[in-house]
């Protein structure tokens, strides 16, 4: 166990090195000089020259890569070009409302997919099933942000309780978390049907039954304890998408976390703060990754002994 | 012995049984000849500008109303019907490229090259899509050919992951064998035998991927890093409408029903097919 944790930490390492090196060459191959831009059109080209050589953007690549990389081990992502903020202080900030919003969402979506699912499981077939799995298709195809503004135009506007905008009162979590949640319970309720209805066939549940378990309990307690695998695989995965989800969420609820963060200042061209959103997600998701493998690994021997990753 | 032609053929009579499978396929018929033939089907320019109809309602003129310059949301709808299906058609097929070359040389050279192809398998899908294309399509610039490429060449990763595990199977085969033990070269092995047989799952793969780029292209068309304005998307539409909502609900709505039909479409389609294709659930 020890040899296999040494091992995917430090493939963990090596794939965040790699994310933060195409990051910086994506980035700086960009056209177009944010000073310039910063400075407006009738800036005098002397200005420009001092104030790259001020932010140090004459350098080689290499060097501003290896400085930034040698920065962020002690926690100095740069500065913002524009806000003169240190970009560390930037995220730190932010990062508290996209996880609020992530987690929240994602509970939500746990809870209302696992329920969703096992009821159309045990109603297999019916006009309950058919309905819900219907919806669900739905869900899963639905993009979130167009969700988000059918939200605001049929919920926000019409009950003036429900805030349409931030996160600043427990209420403006509802639409934010719904919009963003939505695919998320919809994929869940899917998979857990079919690992319920997988499961349902088995001898075992025939046999819980037969010995006389009421039917509440061979569902909560035999069923369900055994769909839950192919479920867990399911939330490991939901992470990266549920950050890349909640950029679209923030950007049309107007909430200040990493993704309307990343939006506003793509556009402005504020190098140092878009490399920190990219690399900020990066190791959420990456750290979300390495977690649900060594859980795997705990639960399954034959992953940690060597056994081919597929 | 099963040929190809016999293969396919199976399975076309596999995937006619499967009611919901037909009707997403002629849904999609549908949307590829919308997006083909769109000047003919489109009842209005989608750029010509009529300020008399600003923000008009949907009415028997226009059914779908007008937007904030007058321009006709139907046929704005259905030039964007063009935008999303050659994104997700082109960025698929640049992705699938990709991913069966970096799959296939995984898969059958193994070793370093094997451990190298994985890891960046495992880089590029360790990160949202989505993100990198942002990136991407900020470095480049907003624009339709701009598009095919970022969505392309971040999406390759798990056309690649699919077709290593298929050649790790197949490499093992008699006929591949033989074809080596007969002095074939590699590059005959890869496209003579290996190709053909991977051709099921790139088919699944290439349906399946494109319904998420039709919702990565509309989100970065939302987030203003998609088409140049005033190219027609369904994602800008979107965009454009939120200054209007208050009022104009129908002008959020009806790009956003299109996106759910055309994605519901190919991603039922590509269950169906998945089925229709698996020799493993054949008997």
């Amino acid at each position: 166990m020890k040899r296999y944790l040494v091992k995917r930490v430090l493939l963990a390492l090596g794939i965040l090195f790699s994310i933060s090196l195409i990051t910086f060459f994506i980035l700086n191959i960009m056209p177009g000089d944010p000073v310039a831009l910063m400075l407006g059109d009738t800036a005098d080209p002397n200005t420009i020259e001092t104030v790259r050589h001020n932010l140090g953007m004459d350098k080689p690549y290499l060097q501003q890569y290896l400085e930034w990389i040698a920065g962020a081990f002690t926690g100095d992502l740069g500065t913002s070009y524009f806000q003169r903020k240190a970009v560390a202080g930037l995220l730190a900030s932010a990062f508290g409302y996209t996880a609020r919003l992530a987690a929240l969402s994602y509970l939500i979506a746990l809870a209302v997919g696992l329920a969703v699912g096992i009821v159309s499981a045990l109603n297999r077939g019916t006009l309950l099933d058919r309905g819900l799995m219907t919806l669900t298709v739905v869900g899963i195809s639905a993009p979130s942000f167009w969700v988000a503004i059918i939200l605001q135009i049929f919920i926000g506007l019409r009950f003036k309780a429900i805030p349409i905008e931030g996160l600043d009162s427990p209420i403006s979590y509802l639409l934010p978390c719904i919009s963003l949640g939505l695919r998320y319970a919809a994929s869940i309720a899917r998979i857990t049907r079919t690992s319920m209805l997988e499961v349902m066939g088995q001898d075992f549940i025939r046999t819980a039954r037969a010995k006389g378990l009421s039917p509440a309990r061979t569902v909560l307690v035999h069923m369900f304890r055994n769909a839950l695998v192919p479920i867990i695989t399911v939330v490991g995965t939901d992470i990266g998408t549920l950050f890349a989800g909640s950029m679209l969420t923030e950007s049309v609820f107007n909430i200040q976390g990493v993704g309307k963060l990343l939006v506003d200042n793509i556009t402005k061209r504020d190098i140092p703060v878009v490399q920190g959103c990219v690399i900020c997600v990066a190791v959420v998701c990456v750290a979300v990754y390495l977690i649900v493998d060594l859980l795997y690994a705990a639960v399954d021997p034959n992953i940690r002994l060597g056994g081919e990753q597929a | 012995m099963l040929t190809y032609q016999g293969y396919y053929r199976e399975s076309w009579e596999l995937l006619k049984k499967d009611p919901l499978a037909m009707i997403s396929l002629a849904v999609v018929v549908v949307l590829v000849v919308v997006a083909l033939f769109a000047p003919l089907i489109a009842p209005y320019d989608p750029d010509k500008q009529v300020l008399r109809q600003k923000l008009m309602d949907p009415c028997l003129e226009h059914w779908f109303g007008c937007d904030e310059h007058g321009r006709d949301i139907l046929s704005r709808c259905i030039y964007g019907c063009r935008v999303s299906l050659s994104v997700g058609l082109v960025s698929q097929l640049i992705a699938t490229v990709i991913g069966y070359f970096m799959g296939v040389c995984a898969g059958y050279f193994g070793g370093k090259v094997d451990a190298a192809i994985s890891f960046l398998i495992q880089v590029f899908s360790s990160l949202p899509d989505l993100l990198l294309a942002m990136a991407l399509m900020f470095a480049l610039g907003s624009g339709l050919l701009n598009l095919y490429i970022s969505l392309g060449v971040l999406a390759w990763s798990r056309t690649a992951r699919l077709i290593r595990g298929t050649v790790l199977q197949l490499k093992e085969k008699e006929y591949v064998r033989s074809c080596k033990v007969d002095g074939g070269g590699d590059l005959r092995i890869i496209l003579r035998h290996l190709l053909p047989n991977c051709i099921p799952t790139l088919i699944i793969t290439i349906t399946m991927g494109i319904p998420s780029a039709i919702l990565s292209e509309a989100s970065l068309s939302f987030l203003g890093l998609g088409v140049r304005s005033p190219m027609a998307s369904w994602g800008s539409m979107i965009a454009a409408s939120q200054d209007y909502f208050r009022h104009k609900a129908f002008y959020s709505l009806f790009p956003g029903l299109c996106i759910i039909v055309a994605v519901i479409a190919f991603n039922t389609l590509g269950d169906g097919l998945r089925d229709a294709l698996d020799p493993k659930l054949r008997k």
